[in-house]
């Protein structure tokens, strides 16, 4: 059911892991299946330098987490915060429709490392 | 890649004998059973024949059996099929948390109709207790639906003692024995059940084909109108070669059970034994009161869908209960009913072992499924070395 490109991701996934001193971290959970995604991030000058993920959830869920973290490094944040669960789908050459909501997680993950980074740089400028 | 078939709870090969029995009416002996002329009428004795012995092995008249597309139809028979015939007597139906979707489905449908359902609920192995059923019951209850065996845990149910308490008051009895047939004895007199679901495709037959027991002097309304045939209860032309495929099956099944039963529950063990070896490993089900072939584990800290996606890479065919493989997205009611959690239901895995399986199976699993575990947690952020 799931495309090449899915399965290639979920057998080899990208960038798994932590990084410790990462300067944006996001962690998401779906509401509807009850998984969870957690993203690093590392930003120099504007731009995701390196980012890693860990991710409790089905294939998709995987393969997204894998997908968005060759799609949002080196990117600036401003860029990568515009990735949409959709265009995760389509670059992993589509998921099926009932998997559709996996890839919000991997959007969403990402979405808030980058507040969570924006938070830390506004707290220690103002301290 | 050599592929191993652990998935024996979902479906089963059809035996070779059976293709046999089965294929002279799909060739020269395709007559309409209800056909006075020659092709019928060996049809309708071959017909006959496996309602003789489909009885016989249950322990039933043949009158007693209905002959129907499988246990979903078995199951949506007997609820409905009885609540409407006994509506104006009652309209209260008994059943457990941990049913299968065909059985669960039916009462819930009967209650958006109008009826009055209890769902009895199971202790943390699955169990229903026959003292749960006895307070569930009611003066207007007039139908009890409980499982013989469960088919994602494996749990066998107190059949007997259940069947005791419906009798008491006066209600029918239909438990749902798709998981037992071939199995287990389910002689309907020794269980004391006035009906009884079973289907061919887990019991080594073809698939699209059961048979609902009924006792006599229960009434039924049919689901299917049409012909007379199974005494007006299931209209439509018979599946002969499927029928007789049920019957050389359910024959076959009994004939060496208990030496398969052992031979299963060995190899069950040692699987047992083996994935326990894994931290954070959690057996559902009873330990005692358990199907011959059935395993069924929790990994914590993963997830179901990427264990089974996993196994698959490696050639090995399983089930999980997984909110993600569901469809529905939610994880299995059985097993939330047994009152794990949901992040913890998550991470289930199903074995179910068969005929074609060996010790080289068990142990080509043993070895695969650690790694596999360790991987999928070292990518969770749930887990803490
Ligand atoms: C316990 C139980 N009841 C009912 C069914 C439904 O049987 P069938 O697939 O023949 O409709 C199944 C199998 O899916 C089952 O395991
Ligand atoms: S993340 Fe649960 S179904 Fe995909």
């Amino acid at each position: 059911m799931y495309s090449d490109k899915v399965m290639d991701h979920f057998t080899n996934p990208r960038n798994v892991g932590e990084i410790s001193d990462a300067n944006g971290i996001g962690e998401v959970g779906n509401a509807r299946c009850g998984d969870i995604m957690k993203l690093w991030i590392k930003v120099e000058d504007d731009v995701i330098t390196d980012i890693k993920f860990k991710t409790f959830g089905c294939g998709a869920a995987i393969a997204t987490s894998s997908v968005i973290t060759e799609m949002a490094i080196g990117k600036t944040i401003d860029e990568a915060e515009q990735i949409t669960n959709k265009q995760v789908a389509e670059e992993l050459h589509g998921l099926p429709s009932v998997k559709m909501h996996c890839s919000n997680l991997a959007a969403e993950a990402l979405v808030a490392a980058i507040e969570d980074y924006r938070k830390n740089v506004a707290a220690n400028s103002a301290s | 890649m050599n592929e191993i078939y652990m998935d024996h709870a979902a479906t089963t090969p059809v035996r070779q004998e059976v293709v046999e029995a089965m294929l002279p009416f799909f060739g020269s002996e395709y007559g309409n059973p209800s056909s006075v002329y020659g092709w019928g009428r060996r049809s309708r004795q071959a017909l006959d024949q496996a309602r003789d012995k489909v009885s016989e092995l249950i322990g039933a008249e043949a009158s007693e059996i209905i002959f129907t597309s499988g246990g979903s139809e078995g199951a949506n028979l007997a609820i409905k099929g009885v609540a409407w015939a006994y509506q104006t007597k009652g309209k209260h139906i008994v059943s457990s948390a941990v049913e299968h979707h065909a059985v669960l489905d039916s009462v819930l449908w009967l209650k958006k109709q109008g009826f009055e359902v209890t769902i009895v609920p199971v202790d943390e192995e699955g169990m229903v207790s026959p003292a749960e059923v006895e307070k569930a019951l009611r003066p207007d209850t007039i139908l009890v639906s409980i499982m013989h065996a469960n088919n994602e845990v494996g749990t066998i149910q107190p059949i007997k003692e259940i069947a005791e308490v419906v009798r008491g008051h006066g209600a029918f009895f239909h438990t749902d024995a798709v998981q037992t047939a071939g199995v287990l004895d389910i002689n309907v007199a020794e269980l004391g059940v006035d009906l009884l679901s079973l289907s061919a495709h887990k019991l080594y037959g073809p698939k699209g084909v059961g048979a609902l027991y009924v006792r006599k002097g229960v009434r039924l309304d049919p689901l299917i109108h049409g012909g007379a045939q199974e005494r007006r209860r299931r209209a439509g032309t018979e599946n002969v070669a499927g029928i007789v495929g049920l019957a050389k099956a359910l024959e076959l099944a009994h004939l060496d059970r208990d030496e398969e039963n052992a031979r299963l529950v060995k190899l069950r063990d040692r699987l047992l034994e083996g994935l326990q070896q894994i931290p954070h490993t959690k057996i559902n089900g009873s330990l005692v009161h358990r199907l011959p072939n059935n395993v069924n584990v929790c990994f914590q800290y993963i997830e179901g869908e990427s264990m089974l996606l996993n196994l698959d890479l490696r050639g090995i065919a399983a089930s999980s209960g997984s909110a993600c493989t569901s469809g529905s997205l939610d994880p299995s009611h059985v097993l939330l009913a047994m009152g794990l959690t949901h992040e913890i239901a998550h991470g289930s895995l199903r074995l179910t072992l068969g005929r074609d399986n060996n010790e080289a199976d068990i142990d080509f699993v043993l070895q695969e499924i650690p790694v596999i575990v360790e991987r999928l947690r070292e990518m969770s952020p749930l887990y803490q070395r």
